[in-house]
């Protein structure tokens, strides 16, 4: 290995940005190509399925990697979702006097859209701190009461807002802060513009594989499993386990509020603080349990299924939950590692070599 | 890593394990593209109607009601010829009573199924998700029974058969005030559910203008199963009545818990109870309460008869305001493509936002320029675990 000379800079710096190129192209190709032709319901599902993706390798930061239980991820989703909501809803009004989608592929609605979704996970990324903070210091079931907590709490909090605001004339009267407490209450922050596309979603999913694949394969990734193996036995080795805890929730946060802020400008989908509790929370759960705890492409190919699953069972109506949770249950009883455990889809049929250069 | 001979073998599962995953995720895919991609097209000979409806979920007897009633319609007017010379056609999917689903099953229904109109949701919020999704793509649809005002103002694609939360709070209002005398009502209503919490807002203000006070108001979160807190409450300011604009299981569970707190009041509620299970859930305990609703059973007029009459050839027992209400959205529906020049989406709509004094089972319907629907409201007793006619509230002016 050391007889090898290193890569030059350039080759390096290649590598660091290949995938995101990759990802780009495929998300141009999907929105361009592959969306057109096969039907608006497709596309629909796709982006479902794409956001579901994030959610799951995210929530898998923490649940799988560190080895800490979070039940509060639909929370960070909610965070994010409203935030990137306000901005767009209300900034629209402002800048353009109506809600209404603004400019074509990449015009100035959808560089609004962009910012409203990283303001979006930036501020589930600032909740993910307040609530893992404290949590996190202490060992144990904490942080699946508090994050649970916190996501009922939200969403209290979320069905008592006031209406939305219908008009541009009544959104300049308003003072921007107060702006932020009109997000629909218990009937669900509607009017939002339907920006989100499958170029989006395609670029947000290649961030968060890309983000994930490199943090498991980094030293970073290697603390998370080392918290998640043994929490005395990290610390003693020198892992700030506190801290590297926290870094992943925050990860992990982040990533749900931008798949919030995805999900808020999806056609068909309404913020609603009903829908976005506990359950939520549950059904992100599955889908890292079913992929396997700690394997990026398990998680990812379980959200994949478990989106498309209850529609492809939708003719069979009333008994599609039942063969859904049959199936569920299945799996759990012939593999209860996951699908895939640990192990990512592409080792299955490369013989793991110990240590070499590659 | 250890390599003993289990290593083998949990190689072994763990190839088939990802190679049936890899199965699955083609299979998964490659039925979804194959069923998108061209679609089902809708036989030349049949006109394709979606319907969106809570099958399953604790609202599951409005979906089923509303699927009876569009059935009943769309099965009379088959035997009638159909519309334009062509069969119809229902095509329903299941929400589950969320906002994602219905949104999801829209979007299939429009876009894959490509039907021409859209009938559903009884729920307000879920209307609007769907409503959302109609008026993207320029599908009318027609909701039987959301009463939030929020659900027409969507856009120009969504109509309702049904009144408003805002004239139905005033009906139980005026009814309270002048028929039960009542000077004080307590208040206990749902905070997670837009219906609830609009119906309790119309209320207060309109019982309030008429010289009544409410005493409380204590909420709940739906699915909650324990009232005693709020109910100890309520009966410590010992109101005339209580209003209980909640949906029909919690109204039972509420009543129950009520009667065994030793809260005698009669409970008022709104169209939100209608169903045969209020009467199942709340037994004894309901009896004697009142709450609004779209029509009455009871009604002589002959679209009630007849309506009944063909209900009763299909189903038992009598149907809930949710199956009147559908019937009413699906035959209103049918008139409007009877007098729409073709049955695209923007002329079905004018067709629709035409209709003047349609004589429907819930009463005569004239869709006004917020494409609501102005009509009156009655007001039943649970008497016998049958909601019985008390007396009708005419529209306001």
């Amino acid at each position: 290995m050391e007889a090898r000379p290193g890569p030059s800079a350039a080759v390096t710096a290649l590598r660091g940005v290949l995938p995101f190129l990759v990802g780009a192209f495929a998300s141009l190709l999907l929105h361009f190509v592959v969306a057109p032709a096969s039907g608006p319901f497709a596309t629909k599902l796709v982006m479902d399925a794409g956001i579901n993706v994030i959610l799951a390798v995210s929530l898998n930061l923490v649940n799988g990697f560190t080895g800490q239980f979070s039940i509060g991820h639909a929370g960070f989703m909610a965070v994010g979702g409203y935030t990137a909501g306000l901005v767009t809803y209300y900034g629209s009004m402002l800048l353009w006097g109506s809600p209404a989608a603004h400019g074509g592929f990449l015009g100035g609605g959808e560089l609004l859209f962009l910012a409203a979704c990283l303001a979006g996970a930036a501020v589930a990324a600032l909740a993910g701190l307040l609530v893992g903070l404290p949590s996190l210091r202490l060992r144990g079931d904490y942080l699946a009461i508090v994050t649970l907590g916190f996501g009922e709490i939200l969403r209290v909090l979320l069905q008592r807002t006031g209406d939305v605001l219908p008009t541009a004339a009544e959104v300049r009267r308003t003072p921007l802060p107060e702006l932020a407490t009109h997000v629909g209450g218990a009937l669900g922050f509607t009017g939002i513009p339907f920006y989100t596309s499958p170029f989006w979603v395609g670029i947000f999913v290649t961030v968060m594989l890309v983000v994930a694949y490199r943090l498991k394969s980094g030293s970073h990734g290697r603390s998370f499993l080392a918290i998640r193996e043994d929490e005395v036995a990290a610390e003693a080795m020198g892992i700030p386990t506190t801290r590297v805890k926290v870094t992943a929730f925050v990860l992990s946060a982040l990533f749900a509020g931008l798949a919030g802020g995805l999900f808020a400008h999806l056609v068909g989908t309404t913020l609603n603080p009903r829908e976005l509790g506990f359950q939520k929370s549950f059904d992100v759960v599955i889908m890292v349990v079913l992929g396997g705890m700690g394997s990026i492409s398990g998680a990812a190919i379980a959200a994949v299924i478990l989106t498309l699953l209850p529609e492809l069972l939708r003719s069979f109506s009333e008994y599609r939950m039942i063969l859904y949770a049959a199936l569920l249950v299945v799996v759990m009883i012939v593999r209860p590692q996951g699908l895939l455990g640990l192990g990512e889809i592409w080792d299955v049929w490369r013989p793991r070599r110990k240590g070499t250069g590659r | 890593m250890a390599r003993g001979p289990n290593h083998s073998v949990s190689r072994i599962v763990r190839r088939a394990s990802a190679a049936i995953l890899a199965l699955a995720a083609t299979l998964v895919l490659s039925a979804c593209g194959g069923r998108t991609t061209p679609g089902p097209a809708p036989a030349p000979d049949e006109i394709l109607v979606g319907h969106y409806g809570s099958m399953t979920g604790s609202e599951a007897t409005f979906g089923r009601s509303s699927d009876e009633g569009f059935l009943l319609a769309v099965e009379e007017r088959n035997a009638k010829g159909g519309v334009k010379g062509k069969k119809v056609r229902v095509k329903t999917y299941d929400t589950q009573g969320k906002t994602q689903e219905a949104g999801t099953a829209v979007t299939r229904l429009v876009t894959d199924d490509k039907v021409v109109a859209l009938l559903g949701e009884v729920a307000s919020s879920l209307s609007i998700a769907g409503g959302r999704v109609a008026q993207q793509y320029g599908v009318p649809m027609i909701t039987p029974a959301s009463t939030n005002p929020a659900v027409t103002q969507v856009g120009d694609m969504v109509f309702r058969v049904c009144f408003l939360d805002s004239f139905q709070g005033e009906a139980v209002a005026k009814f309270a005030a002048r028929s039960l005398k009542a000077k004080k009502v307590a208040i206990l209503y749902d905070q997670g559910q837009a219906y609830s919490k609009g119906l309790k807002d119309y209320f207060g203000a309109a019982f309030a203008a008429l010289g009544g006070t409410v005493t409380t108001e204590q909420a709940y979160t739906g699915g909650d199963q324990d009232f005693s807190a709020q109910l100890t409450t309520i009966r410590e300011t010992m109101p005339d009545a209580v209003f209980v604009p909640g949906y029909y299981t919690d109204a039972g569970n509420v009543a129950i818990q009520a009667r065994r707190l030793g809260l005698t009041a009669p409970l008022l509620g709104g169209d939100g109870w209608d169903s045969a299970k209020l009467a199942e859930i709340g037994g004894a305990a309901i009896e004697g309460s009142y709450f609004s609703n779209h029509y009455s059973h009871e009604d002589p007029r002959p679209e009630v008869q007849a309506f009944l009459a063909a209900y009763r050839a299909k189903h038992h027992g009598t149907p809930d305001a949710m199956v009147a209400l559908a019937y009413d959205a699906a035959r209103l529906l049918f008139d409007a493509m009877d007098r729409a020049p073709s049955l695209s989406g923007k002329d079905l709509a004018a067709a629709i936002a035409a209709t003047k004094d349609f004589a429907g089972v819930t009463g005569k319907i004239t869709i006004d320029a917020d494409r609501n629907a102005n009509k009156s409201a009655v007001i039943v007793q649970m008497k016998g675990g049958v909601p019985t006619f008390v007396e009708s509230i005419p529209p306001a002016e």
